[in-house]
């Protein structure tokens, strides 16, 4: 089974990625599946029924369309075909925000130790790191940052509403 | 200046410790160069012709004197004993080596410096009006607001991979001295009606191949959203921004592709989401970050001083040199003074670690230990008593800081060019070093007057052609440096892009060609016209037949 940094650890995937499928015939029955996007579309009724099917998208595909099925799916990845294409951060960051997605939010593709910190900051909380690297050295990467100024979704409270003496926290939000 | 919290501090520091591990890993076989590429030019590091070339951050170009001696110990340490003050109030270094930039970054930590963002298709160094908080035109001080987009956009965790390079200027003042109108973003902080600061926002200008003067996209930002509101416009170029063509990947060519209009709905209704939420500002941290901007604590003194003003009748040279190199100061007594980088022979920007050293004692000296870089790549002490500028002045001759050109046809803005870039088509040293040559007499570049002339060696525009009076670009014709020379740009306030005035030149006609075109303003400006008013009244015409018609 290929491995995956959920959160901090590593795991076995038990999640297939269906690269490929175009119809309902490339899906197992049996096995949790991510699908692509446009088979998600077409074959909607037919899987969303399923608890066992998650949805891969690539950068440039609006994450608007799955608002519907937000609440059911447990699963969307996102696919970085090359980790210096930036879309994914933004995907991610209108997921979780925007449509308040709550199931996990993958990383796939050219995922790297180098990009984590801030993936993780935009929302994903899982790395299916590229097969050919260093999984324990890759989770490192999580922690190349202490903090951020910025407000994100994983501290959605900026450091300037943090800092020391700082006042005018009162929006509900409340660091990590 | 703003000070570093511990915080701060740990950000940098965390920054040096996570490159020297890409870098280790880089020169261990872990990291391909394509892999390594990006995180490196996120660190201001390119690979250049000769050597790898740094890009040091001068945020929104303050610095101390303390952080100006690290700079030129770096010089003297890493490199060849100089830096080379760039367009975007950033500082280069030509010749480090690959190995040792983490040191370099570890020695900037140090003094809260870093080159963090001065490359890469990331949100780069946030660029200000040189003479913020002591210009008398200023409605409001931008430093305050410069820190804060400056820290926003340190490792901002979504927008590290946009599709290009992202620039952000401020400025605070009607008369634009931050070229607001060429860059992505340009904001001038502005007051409303009730005395509010508020912004006005630019968005979608810029240089390079295409050219264009930024659009105003919003009239009046409150302050306390603007970190929303540039989230908003990111999070749109982010997405839609185009990245299958690099020519066509800066915001400028997504505004119109999808014209002003679209792309502001798709802003604002981003805006209206993101609207009052935590990253709104509160008022406070405005407060917070304006009080590390408080003046200093200037001497009540008259407003014009005796002796200085009899030192102006007495000394011609003097004169010549408070006229061009010195900028009125909103506190009587005081002066602005711009310390001149465009010595004819030496290359436009550059300064020796002794130079910078001895810079740094004069700023202690006469100017309370700071100073400001300026995108026309010179320096300026903000803060000197007029009592004291003859005093000055005779230093800066000493250390060749006091050409009295600033804002004349001699204080050329110009790239590194082909003599360090690898990207250049031409070098551009040589040709602003020929035309300095060429208009060598004073009299005659003073009777010349204000004018511009700038040069890139390439389609990048860092010597930002297009809003030169007269624009320099240097391009490859059959493998040979040629010369396209354009007319009519202008930064500023009223900025304007110049038109090209036909074929291009050998290096070798370039002072030629620069004087035909100061003749035929000579000839037939009306009084009191500066070069640019004049091409804007005649056209190109008869500047294109002057130089064509004895030229070719």
């Amino acid at each position: 089974m290929p491995l995956l940094i959920k959160g901090r650890a590593i795991i076995e995937d038990r999640w297939t990625l269906l690269r490929d499928a175009t119809s309902l015939d490339d899906v197992p029955g049996e096995a949790a599946v991510i699908v692509p996007l446009a088979l998600w579309k077409s074959e909607h009724e037919a899987l969303v029924t399923r608890k066992d099917v998650g949805v891969w998208l690539k950068p440039d595909d609006d994450p608007g369309v799955l608002a519907a099925d937000i609440g059911s799916l447990p699963l969307i990845a996102i696919d970085f075909p090359k980790f210096v294409d930036g879309r994914g951060y933004s995907s991610a960051r209108l997921l979780r925000d925007k449509y308040r997605f709550g199931g996990e939010l993958r990383a796939i593709g050219d995922v790297l130790r180098d990009q984590l910190y801030y993936l993780r900051q935009c929302g994903f909380d899982a790395f299916a790191v590229r097969a050919d690297r260093n999984f324990a050295d890759a989770i490192g990467g999580l922690d190349d940052f202490s903090d951020n100024y910025q407000s994100t979704f994983a501290r959605p409270v900026p450091l300037f509403r943090r800092r020391k003496g700082a006042t005018g926290s009162d929006t509900g939000f409340s660091p990590e | 200046m703003y000070k570093y919290d511990h915080i701060d501090q740990r950000f940098v520091d965390e920054r040096v410790a996570q490159f020297r591990d890409q870098t280790r890993r880089f020169l261990a076989g872990e990291l391909t160069e394509d892999e390594f590429r990006p995180l490196r030019l996120q660190n201001g590091l390119y690979i250049q012709k000769y050597a790898p070339m740094l890009r040091v951050a001068i945020p929104y170009g303050l610095l101390s004197t303390k952080q100006l001696r690290k700079l030129a110990h770096i010089g003297r340490k890493y490199d060849r004993g100089y830096g080379h003050f760039t367009t975007r109030q950033n500082i280069q270094y030509n010749w480090p080596r690959l190995e040792d930039v983490p040191d370099i970054l570890a020695e900037l930590a140090s003094v809260e410096m870093h080159a963090i963002q001065t490359s890469g298709n990331c949100v780069r160094n946030i660029t200000s009006d040189h003479f913020a908080g002591v210009a008398g035109d200023e409605l409001v001080d931008p430093r305050p607001y410069a820190e804060l987009f400056r820290q926003w956009s340190t490792f901002h965790p979504e927008f590290a991979y946009l599709p290009r390079k992202f620039k952000i200027a401020v400025s605070g003042s009607p008369n634009d001295r931050a070229a607001t109108l060429v860059h992505d973003i340009g904001v001038h902080a502005v007051r409303n009606a009730d005395g509010e600061v508020g912004f006005r926002v630019l968005v979608g200008g810029g240089m390079g191949r295409t050219p264009i003067i930024g659009h105003v996209i919003r009239e009046f930002l409150p302050r306390q959203e603007v970190l929303n509101y540039f989230d908003a416009i990111l999070r749109i170029y982010n997405r839609f921004g185009r990245r299958d063509n690099i020519y066509k990947a800066r915001i400028k060519i997504l505004v119109k592709e999808m014209t002003l209009p679209v792309f502001a709905g798709h802003v604002e209704a981003e805006w209206e989401r993101l609207r009052g939420g935590p990253a709104t500002v509160p008022d406070e941290e405005i407060e917070r970050l304006a009080s590390f901007f408080e003046p200093p604590p200037y001497e009540k003194l008259p407003g014009d001083d005796a002796g200085f003003r009899s030192a102006i009748a007495d000394n011609r040279a003097f004169g010549n040199w408070v006229k061009r190199n010195v900028f009125p100061h909103k506190v009587p007594g005081y002066a602005v003074v711009t310390l001149s980088l465009k010595k004819t022979g030496v290359p436009p920007g550059d300064a020796t670690s002794d130079q910078m050293d001895a810079v740094a004692d004069l700023a202690d000296a006469y100017s309370f230990g700071e100073l400001r870089v300026s995108h026309e790549q010179n320096l300026i002490f903000t803060d000197v008593r007029q009592k004291e500028l003859l005093a000055l002045w005779s230093e800066l001759k000493a250390l060749g800081f006091a050409t009295p050109n600033i804002g004349l046809l001699t204080d050329i803005i110009c790239c590194p060019g082909g003599d360090f870039c690898s990207l250049a088509n031409a070098k551009s040293i040589p040709i602003a070093e020929a035309i300095q040559r060429r208009f060598d007499d004073l009299d005659y570049l003073y009777d010349i007057g204000e004018l511009d002339l700038n040069i890139s060696g390439c389609m990048n525009a860092c010597g930002h052609h297009h809003v030169g009076n007269i624009g320099v670009l240097g391009v490859d014709k059959n493998g040979q440096e040629w010369y396209q020379v354009s007319i009519g740009g202008d930064q500023g306030e009223a900025a304007s892009l110049g038109k090209v005035i036909g074929p291009s030149f050998a290096a070798q006609e370039m002072p030629d060609v620069v004087s035909r075109l100061i003749d035929v303003y000579v000839e037939k400006r009306h009084e009191d016209e500066r070069f640019i008013d004049t091409v804007r009244r005649l056209g190109l015409e008869p500047f294109k037949e002057r130089v064509y018609a004895s030229a070719h």
